[in-house]
């Protein structure tokens, strides 16, 4: 093999996700009353960012093999704080911000440090701490309300030069200098080497703890960017339990149409993006073919499904059965 | 280097685990510039020992010393800190990364604090071309490549870390014969560059090639230590074992029965893999699979078992056409077939499970009445099983992980032979385990044959083929090369068919494992 085929093979998973998300947008655009137009995309661009950010959060803990349930949770408990705080002058503004991010991270630490050090099952530990940040965030609002420095939200939610969609480029910001500096470091690989053999990992002398825990920590931090977004949309704060039990399980549709695989060491959060784009789109696509709003939910379902069974396709090939099981 | 003190001491090293003592008052001295060969049965604690070396874990007592300083490692990372590097039986490498980040990984080459691939490529090349592995694509991902290939890999990246020590253990249980050479060739250069090289393996050829100094553990401790070439396989076997050496192989029966085959196949062609196959096995016969290790012997092997799709050609069983498209339809009483995996510690074993599990899982539909597993049945045939092979287990309770190699082997054979299957394959069983053991299986295999099954047995040891077959197919890039029958089977035959040469050409100079 050459090796631009080495290359191909590793973004496989990336590019079906992002071929998925063209197929769908495009047919979405192409019956959309108004079309292709800068309005369109911002709408979109907006929902889909919220979910692309909780789904670049639940990649990062997906390639070292857990899974975090609690990140619906720390989106809410972020946008409840952040309802508090990200108000008033620029200066306090930019501090109310700053704390909101903070408070993600050590939400993802606390994941994290659960996991590692205590030795628990993420499933049963991020069930657990969701729970517990769910009560933190209904204690902040108990009812919605509070507000958000509108100047600020109506900049990150709008459009650059009349055209891009900020949001956009907030989630391009976050891909730069989270994503791909973690991806590349020490403690990145470390995380996926973890995720696909921790054994093999640990005798190799890898850091895999601190990957570990970088990994979770960025996950919170990340949510909490959600978290903030969220709050720019809504300008209020909400603890709407339903719906960050609705953001966690989307966040793993996302992933897993993004080519991430659930057992660990495989992935990137860019197909994680693509994958959260094409997810959105789904739930846009029966709105412009006018479906009766009861059937969403169904239709939404069989879509996914079908769209997940894509990455599937190379089963069929297989001719030695064992494959099917690695 | 020569005649200064050694490299490294350990003294007075003891570990438990559990109840069970690994290691026992044990001491070894390593010198630089020498290769030095640990020889045990398994289960003697030649793992405990390097696991100990390599700072994965901890003794009880005693001390360690390096360049004359005491030392203490806390972590597999600190060990190598201090230039102990380690291949290790099991493979250490992480599946979904590339070769080349699996090469570089404990100490990958960075920039601005993000890891460096451009450099990392040209380390992984230069360390896979040092390791003699220049065939493998640094940007392959580990889990595609064959076992053979890992090693290597495995290898390479011991050799990245530039260590003092180098351990090698089973280093080269899973190569090719002409992988061997070339580790060996490497392995000597290593020796005259200065490092200390600890050598462990159960191929007495291999060291009597390589090693300078050998020593000899049994259960847990260091029981003779000598200079390589001063003592004869015998005597060494007998340290290891602490009995008489005897002739391993059980007898061949010297006429074969006249009888109908009992598997056959036909023009069997599989993907590009496996090409126009055809042979018989008779009841009572013992067919072997030659040739150099990734013939197509496995893929020959798993075709049987029904784990291929896509098979051209015909498999009878008992004269009857058959279509086997799964293990659950070859393992049927019609059929009555049990393959031993290659790998028993994926294919072979649920590890975490206890033995009894394990040996009851493969007869489940036989021991089941309405749904329900019938836990006297269960018992008796475990009992029956445990009994025939000798398995060494304190507790059936325990999980399979526990048990040594060789006994985790026994259970992998045992829980098929539950079955009483008429139709054994085996697929390379005596891949690093013990003396012992291996001698206890061939003569198994015998036995089965006696009492009326066709067996067929893949093996990457010559000696074994030699010493247990009928009759032996070579083969070479997915087809039968040869036919060796009875006395045709010699260690002379097999290489060279096995390398696709005719006879009374010239002969390179290759190795051969025993």
């Amino acid at each position: 093999m050459k090796d631009w085929q080495y290359r191909l093979a590793e973004h496989r998973g990336t590019l079906i996700a992002l071929a998925i998300f063209i197929v769908m947008f495009a047919i979405y655009t192409a019956n959309h009353p108004a079309g292709f137009t800068a309005n369109v995309v911002q709408t979109a661009a907006n929902k889909g960012a919220l979910l692309a950010f909780v789904a670049i959060a639940q990649t990062l803990v997906v390639i070292t093999a857990g899974i975090d349930l609690s990140v619906g949770m720390i989106l809410l408990l972020t946008n409840c704080l952040a309802s508090w705080v990200v108000v008033g002058s620029p200066m306090e503004t930019a501090f109310g911000a700053v704390l909101v991010l903070l408070a993600g991270a050590a939400c993802g630490a606390l994941n994290g440090a659960i996991v590692i050090y205590g030795r628990l099952q993420p499933i049963v530990a991020t069930i657990a701490t969701g729970a517990v940040f769910y009560g933190v965030a209904l204690l902040l609002r108990p009812f919605p309300g509070g507000s958000v420095n509108e100047d600020l939200a109506d900049a990150l939610t709008g459009k650059i030069f009349g055209v891009v969609p900020a949001s956009l480029i907030v989630l391009l910001a976050v891909i730069l200098l989270v994503w791909i500096p973690f991806s590349h470091s020490v403690y990145g690989r470390a995380a996926y080497a973890a995720g696909s053999s921790e054994p093999a990992a640990y005798i190799s002398g890898m850091p895999i703890r601190r990957g570990k825990f970088l990994a979770y920590t960025l996950a919170g931090l990340v949510a909490a960017i959600g978290g903030l977004f969220l709050t720019f949309f809504s300008y209020t704060g909400e603890a709407a339990y339903a719906s960050g039990n609705a953001y966690t399980l989307f966040s793993i549709a996302a992933v897993v149409l993004g080519g991430v695989s659930l057992f660990g060491g495989k992935g990137s959060a860019v197909g994680a993006v693509f994958g959260a784009l094409a997810f959105r789109t789904i739930g846009d696509l029966l709105f412009v073919f006018d479906l009766d709003p009861l059937w969403q939910p169904l239709f939404q379902g069989l879509i996914l499904l079908a769209a997940v069974s894509l990455g599937a396709f190379a089963l069929f090939r297989v001719k030695n059965r064992l494959e099917w099981f690695l | 280097m020569e005649g200064a003190g050694p490299l490294f001491q350990m003294e007075g090293i003891s570990k438990s685990y559990g109840g069970v003592r690994a290691l026992q008052d044990a001491s070894l001295s390593i010198r630089a510039g020498t290769i030095h060969a640990i020889l045990g049965e398994n289960g003697a604690g030649k793992s405990t020992l390097i696991k100990v070396m390599a700072g994965v874990v901890s003794p009880d007592q005693g001390q360690m010393m390096l360049g004359g300083n005491p030392v203490q490692f806390a972590s597999p990372a600190a060990a190598m800190e201090a230039g102990i590097a380690c291949v290790v039986q099991e493979l250490s490498l992480i599946p979904e990364l590339s070769v080349a980040d699996n090469v570089v990984i404990s100490n990958p080459p960075q920039r601005f604090g993000l890891i460096d691939r451009t450099a990392q490529r040209r380390i992984a090349e230069q360390s896979l071309l040092r390791a003699g592995a220049g065939d493998v694509h640094p940007m392959a991902l580990v889990k595609d490549l064959p076992l053979s290939r890992r090693q290597m890999v495995e290898i390479a990246k011991a050799l990245t870390r530039k260590p003092r020590i180098l351990i090698l253990d089973e280093a080269t249980s899973a190569l090719t014969a002409s992988d061997v050479s070339k580790v060996f060739e490497v392995l000597k250069r290593l020796r005259s560059e200065g490092l200390a090289l600890l050598y462990i393996s159960h191929r007495m050829n291999e060291i009597a090639e390589l090693a300078d100094e050998c020593t000899v553990f049994r259960n847990g401790r260091n029981v003779a230590s000598f200079p390589a070439g001063t003592k004869s396989d015998g005597e060494v076997v007998q340290l290891m074992i602490g009995r008489e050496y005897q002739n391993v192989y059980p007898e061949k029966p010297t006429a074969q029965a006249d009888a109908k085959p009992l598997l056959e196949v036909q023009n069997l062609s599989w993907a590009n893999r496996l090409h126009d196959i055809s042979f018989g096995v008779k009841p009572g016969e013992i067919l072997g699979l030659g040739g150099l290790d990734g013939q197509g012997q496995r893929e020959l092997l798993l075709a049987l078992f029904g784990v291929l799709r896509g098979l051209e050609g015909e498999v009878k069983i008992e004269g009857k056409a058959t279509k086997l498209d799964s293990p659950a339809s070859a393992r049927k009483k019609n059929v009555g077939m049990a393959l031993i995996p290659e790998d028993r510690k994926t294919e072979g074993l649920m590890l975490p499970m206890s033995v009894r599990d394990n040996l009851s899982f493969a007869s489940l539909d036989m021991l089941t009445v309405r749904g329900i597993v019938d836990k006297t049945k269960e018992a008796q045939s475990i009992d029956e099983m445990v009994k025939l092979l000798a398995i060494k287990t304190g507790a059936l309770d325990s999980p399979v992980s526990s048990l040594s190699g060789g006994n985790q082997q026994k259970v992998v054979i045992a829980k098929w032979l539950m079955r009483h299957p008429r139709i054994i394959l085996l697929n390379d069983p005596t891949r690093g385990i013990d003396v012992g053991t291996k001698q206890e299986i061939y003569l198994l295999m015998r036995r089965l044959a006696d009492q009326g099954a066709a067996i067929v047995f893949y093996s990457t040891d010559y000696a074994e083929l030699i010493g247990c077959c009928d009759r032996v197919l070579v083969m070479y890039n997915g087809a039968v090369e040869t036919e060796l029958l009875g006395d045709e089977i010699t260690e002379h035959a097999l290489i060279s068919s096995a390398l696709h040469i005719r006879p009374k050409e010239n002969q390179p100079r290759e190795r051969v494992s025993r």
